[in-house]
């Protein structure tokens, strides 16, 4: 017992340094992403703690297509916290124009691709317009909401972020509510 | 007596009373008891066990050049490898050729195991020792595609150490604690070079040593299922039984000769083998913010990453994804209970009727459906078929209690014909 004990005990420092290091954790600044040049319908991708993070630019007809596939969602409302209370309602973004999502799928981790196009896709013959991850096929619409029957359990994350002008989005910080 | 065989007598005795040589050589291989009628699937243990020692050799010598210190260096330093090292694009064809070599030779044995019944009574803990080493070739594979840092390392990376993300509960802390850091990381490279160069090639000959010392123990089955120890000679060796060497060694030696020259083609003129090997997307350097347009992994661990992908319901409240974690893990968790699923009176496929011919091969079809379909690109079809084929993958071990103690058996003779 007490032998038993001591192996317990002596695994501890290996098991410890396996966490993420100080020089790890202290990574991970904010980011200003510049809006000037996204066009609508389009979007850019900006690095933020060494990840993806899509900057949509939404259109007119985007954006007015948003209820007619609520049915088919998982959480069309996004019930679920993947997203800060600022960015809870219908478009999940502080401005109805600018979607800003975390580009990882909530399943394993690749980055989903941009299908924006409305047209018949293989992997959804009604597609709408979203993103499609390549790796287990699951489909989110374009504000980054999944699809009902698809791998990926969840909305796509919407990070912290907040505009320092009309212009310019800070991804990692949030206005002081 | 000469003097020479005199001296070398007492040579033998010296070292005879300190360390069991002569007695290890005859219980292993002079005196051990072979099955005599054998036929070519009782060549892929050893072939592993060859391929073993050429990953052994190549991956000490490729780590002469391997940096893992940073993430560039690392992607570089495969560059360097293939480029300036004398011949160390042959060291890593080698290694890499012998990384899919292994997974052959090791599917085909585990198939002969299936087919003859190798995991039955008194050959369980065979089988268990065996399985086991079969998980470890796993994570040892997966560890070792990381290293070169290429876009398939770390997207494969991504997702294989997300999966322990679909645990409820301590998932995600988990995932950070296996990534050491928030993301994919030179700590989690450097982790991972750990692992597979130095603790994991420790466990595996550890285990293949306890596999070998378990067979001997209980002795090798045969394509007949016959208990030879049933009929012994006065000394109590079995009749049909030769000794190991030299009678088997040669065609051991003859066998691996020819799996070399197999191995050898596939190494200078198909290293990559069209993308299968050596995936295309390895050959750009990891970009943490665009994964591949079609990412796959190598093909030993497709059928099971398309039971992953045939997952997309969530049940009792819990996400999908955790479900398909679940059904990829029960899949290879079942083959550890085979010699408890297996009611037939008889070993051999060759005794049995044709409930149980006819599930192995509706067995194998599945195998290589799920296998076909990890490689593809997630459609409606492929995910369908996904799911047709999980399900026959896992009614095979569910079902055999029942149709391997119905089914009709023909006797099996006393001793070889």
């Amino acid at each position: 017992m007490v032998g038993a004990g001591g192996v317990a005990g002596a695994a501890i420092p290996f098991l410890v340094s396996w966490q993420p290091s100080a020089l790890a954790r202290a990574s991970g600044a904010p980011v200003s992403v510049d809006l000037t040049k996204l066009e609508p319908g389009t979007m850019l991708v900006a690095e933020w703690r060494g990840q993806p993070v899509f900057v949509i630019r939404q259109t007119e007809s985007s954006l007015g297509g948003l209820e007619k596939h609520r049915d088919r969602l998982a959480d069309p409302d996004s019930e679920q916290p993947d997203q800060p209370e600022y960015a809870r309602n219908s478009q999940r973004s502080l401005k109805p124009e600018f979607t800003v999502l975390v580009g990882i799928c909530t399943h394993l981790g690749c980055s989903p691709k941009p299908f924006f196009e409305v047209q018949p896709e293989p992997f959804d013959a009604q597609w709408q317009g979203g993103f499609f991850c390549p790796c287990h096929g699951s489909t989110f619409d374009m504000v980054g909401r999944v699809y009902a029957g698809v791998p990926a359990p969840t909305n796509l994350k919407v990070p912290p972020h907040r505009y320092l002008s009309d212009d310019v989005l800070v991804i990692g910080e949030e206005d002081a509510a | 007596m000469s003097a020479i065989a005199a001296w070398s007598r007492s040579a033998m005795d010296w070292l005879n009373d300190r360390l069991p040589v002569t007695h290890v050589w005859q219980r292993h291989m002079s005196k051990y008891p072979a099955p005599s009628r054998l036929n070519f699937w009782y060549y892929f243990g050893m072939f592993s066990m060859v391929v073993l020692v050429i990953q052994l050799v190549s991956g000490v010598w490729l780590l002469m050049s391997y940096n893992s210190s940073t993430v560039t260096g690392a992607f570089s330093s495969i560059e360097y490898i293939m480029r300036d090292v004398e011949l160390g694009w042959l060291l890593r064809y080698m290694h890499s050729t012998g990384a899919s070599a292994f997974f052959a030779v090791v599917y085909l044995h585990m198939l002969r195991g299936l087919l003859y019944g190798s995991y039955r009574r008194p050959r369980e803990l065979v089988w268990i020792i065996g399985m086991a080493i079969y998980v470890v070739l796993m994570a040892e594979g997966f560890l070792g595609y990381v290293l070169p840092w290429g876009q398939m390392s770390y997207w494969g990376a991504q997702v294989i150490v997300s999966l322990f993300g679909a645990i409820p509960v301590v998932g995600e802390d988990l995932v950070t604690w296996i990534r050491g850091d928030f993301l994919i990381s030179g700590i989690t490279l450097t982790r991972f070079t750990a692992l597979h160069v130095v603790l994991l090639p420790l466990v595996l000959i550890f285990l293949v040593f306890l596999h070998i010392v378990a067979l001997h123990e209980v002795g090798s089955g045969n394509p007949d299922g016959i208990d030879i120890k049933r009929h012994t000679d006065a000394d109590g060796v079995p009749l049909d039984s030769i000794p190991f060497y030299p009678y088997k060694v040669l065609p051991n030696l003859l066998a691996t000769a020819v799996f070399l020259l197999v191995f050898c083609v596939i190494m200078f003129f198909l290293p990559e083998a069209g993308g299968y090997f050596l995936e295309h997307a390895n050959f750009e350097e990891a970009n943490p913010l665009k994964t591949p347009e079609h990412i796959a992994p190598v093909w030993y661990y497709t059928p099971f990453y398309a039971m992953l992908r045939a997952v997309t319901y969530p049940l009792f409240g819990i996400d999908a994804k955790f479900w398909g974690l679940v059904v990829m893990a029960a899949a290879i968790a079942i083959l550890f209970i085979m010699p408890w699923l297996d009611r037939s009176p008889v070993a051999s496929i060759r005794y049995r009727s044709w409930p149980s011919k006819l599930a192995l091969g509706v067995f194998i079809v599945s195998f290589l459906l799920l296998g076909y379909l990890g490689v593809q690109p997630v459609t409606e079809l492929y995910s369908l078929l996904a799911r047709v084929g999980t399900v026959l993958y896992f009614s095979y071990f569910v079902l055999m209690p029942f149709y391997t103690s119905w089914e009709k058996v023909k006797p099996v003779p006393e001793r070889f014909e």
